[in-house]
């Protein structure tokens, strides 16, 4: 029996929560096979045939997975999870979406955003927006599980696995892809960037003035409070929390953000978190390695200047 | 309005501890103790009930309806639902501990019974956080699926739903009937006033015992164990900017 990892790439690159997959897979150490959805995507197939641990690749390339919609998805990954002891993938908005449904389609459990695993069916997972952690264990035969990817680091190069082409069945036809808005950005995926900087509401119309030179001094990405984004200062794709996106970078800067559980919910596991905030009492300061009581107008560009030299 | 036929909404609500209410880990470790917490209406299918009723007040919907699976109090949520605008409301009655695939199947027979033409759930449940209810649910009914929906909008034989995804969102059509999972933003659900909440009291709740449905709700899960995530250690203030940079510094993230 093996494993099988749902990839997910951007049509350039396969992702790297699909890299933190592969190593979370490591924990039944049983083969692993990725499956690669596209269009044309041969490339991808190749690129993941690379990752360390992956014994092969399985490449289901068709016209209607140029955008793959969960519905055609599952109905692949039903057709063949039924010869794999396991089957996982990172919990994006991908995999949120499409494993549950082939969860129900096989009869079995899910588990969601595992943060660890204990073969052969026991699984960490955070509740209650990270406040209480569960340990759960499972009793079906075929094991459906998303990991936070957050919680597993990347695996890299150093495989040259088979690629073997499969037939995915006809779209069902439920649904249509109609069009996507992605923010193009030449900074980092958000959920994988080794810095973040993010801004509360308190920083208002200026929160890009501010934050935007300190992510560039470390080729960060930007994030943002839900207050932010709902007072429309930032984007809401940027949004960190339990809502939004879970980070765990090893440099976390709250500039402005006063702690709400919410918030924490999205970023406690950063290695290093930052708070700078004029209030004293801000919540933030609890859980922040440093601390800096100031004016977020004044602060946040002299340390700017202060790491530019 | 080209829509001519029934257009029956289902609102599928979770009663929930309040999420207020910062959740204690009991003292042998086996659960969270919910016992006289506060409790309400999972935040997001109250997105979910307002959607339904706005898509009422536009004249679009027939008739909302709201279900909920659970223990008897959990009434109280669907007596919110109700006090929001749901025409009517189902209770599908136990007390056996619930997972996402027992519910989704228990949903499966209201569906079956209502036949609405657009099922919306909340993406998750903010207890539990699995966020699986509603995929399964549109698994097991053959039905199309728009997951984390920000905006949607019926159009004839389908339904249109832009989904908040990683790095901005998408949309996708849906033909109906169809399952939708609300995100935040989908709308800001309304202030319900003391007369509401007064005449949501007065009306029926339309019980059913989930064992008399036959359906084989097991759990599949078994929760070996809860715990408080390990604290942090505790950080330092710094006086100044250049302090500041110097821990960084030493800290070798820089």
């Amino acid at each position: 029996m093996s494993i099988l990892i749902l990839a997910e790439h951007d049509g350039k690159h396969i992702k790297q929560s699909t890299r933190q997959a592969v190593t979370a897979a490591g924990a039944w150490q049983l083969p692993v096979h990725v499956l690669v959805t596209g269009s044309n995507s041969a490339v991808l197939a190749k690129e993941a045939s690379e990752i360390a641990g992956v014994a092969k690749v399985l490449h289901a390339d068709a016209a209607h997975f140029e955008h793959p919609l969960a519905e055609d998805v599952a109905a692949l990954l039903v057709q063949l999870g039924a010869d794999y002891k396991v089957i996982l993938s990172a919990h994006t908005a991908f995999s949120k979406s499409v494993l549950p449904r082939v969860a129900a389609l096989l009869d079995v459990a899910m588990i969601s955003d595992a943060v660890s695993i204990t073969a052969p069916a026991t699984y960490v997972r955070p509740i209650y927006a990270g406040n209480v952690l569960s340990t759960v264990e499972s009793s079906d035969a075929i094991q459906v599980v998303t990991i936070r990817a957050t919680s597993f680091a990347a695996a890299a190069n150093g495989a040259n696995a088979e690629v073997t082409a499969v037939n995915a069945p006809v779209s069902a036809g439920l649904s249509r892809w109609i069009k996507e808005d992605k923010t193009v950005s030449d900074r980092p995926e958000l959920s994988s960037a080794r810095v973040v900087v993010s801004g509360g509401r308190s920083l208002a119309e200026r929160f890009n003035e501010l934050l935007e030179p300190l992510a560039h001094r470390f080729g960060g990405a930007l994030g943002a409070t839900r207050a932010a984004v709902d007072a429309g200062f930032a984007p809401n794709d940027i949004q960190v929390g339990q809502t939004g996106t879970i980070v765990a970078p090893e440099l976390y800067f709250a500039i402005g953000i006063s702690g709400a559980m919410q918030h924490l919910a999205g970023m406690k596991d950063s290695k290093i978190i930052v708070a700078i905030n004029h209030d004293p009492d801000a919540p933030i300061f609890q859980h922040a390695d440093y601390g800096l009581v100031a004016n977020l107008f004044d602060a946040v560009p002299e340390l700017t200047a202060a790491l530019s030299k | 309005m080209e829509w001519d036929h029934n257009m029956k909404v289902l609102v599928a609500v979770k009663h929930v501890v309040d999420y207020n209410i910062k959740p204690r880990v009991k003292q042998d470790g086996s659960d969270v103790d919910i016992a006289g917490v506060k409790m309400g209406i999972n935040p997001f299918d109250e997105i979910a009930v307002e959607e339904a009723v706005r898509l009422k007040e536009r004249g679009i919907a027939t008739e909302v309806v709201a279900v909920t699976i659970g223990k008897a109090n959990s009434q109280d949520t669907l007596r919110h639902a109700l006090a929001m605008g749901a025409d009517r409301v189902v209770l599908v009655e136990t007390d056996a501990d619930l997972q996402p695939l027992g519910v989704a199947k228990l949903l499966k027979a209201v569906v079956e019974r209502e036949q609405p033409r657009l099922i919306i759930l909340g993406k998750q449940a903010i207890d539990d956080d699995l966020g699986q209810t509603g995929q399964m649910l549109a698994a097991l009914i053959n039905a199309g699926q728009g997951t984390f929906a920000s905006v949607i909008e019926v159009k004839g034989d389908e339904i249109e739903v832009t989904r908040e995804i990683d790095g901005g969102t998408d949309v996708v059509a849906l033909k109906l009937p169809a399952v939708v999972t609300t995100d935040l933003r989908l709308n800001e659900p309304r202030f319900i006033k003391l007369p509401a909440m007064m005449m949501a009291k007065k009306k029926p709740i339309d019980n059913i015992k989930a064992a008399d449905l036959g359906i084989d709700i097991a759990p599949r899960l078994k929760q070996l164990k809860v715990a408080d995530p390990e604290p942090r250690k505790p950080g330092i203030k710094v006086a100044n900017v250049a302090e500041l940079v110097e821990n960084l510094r030493l800290a070798e993230v820089l």
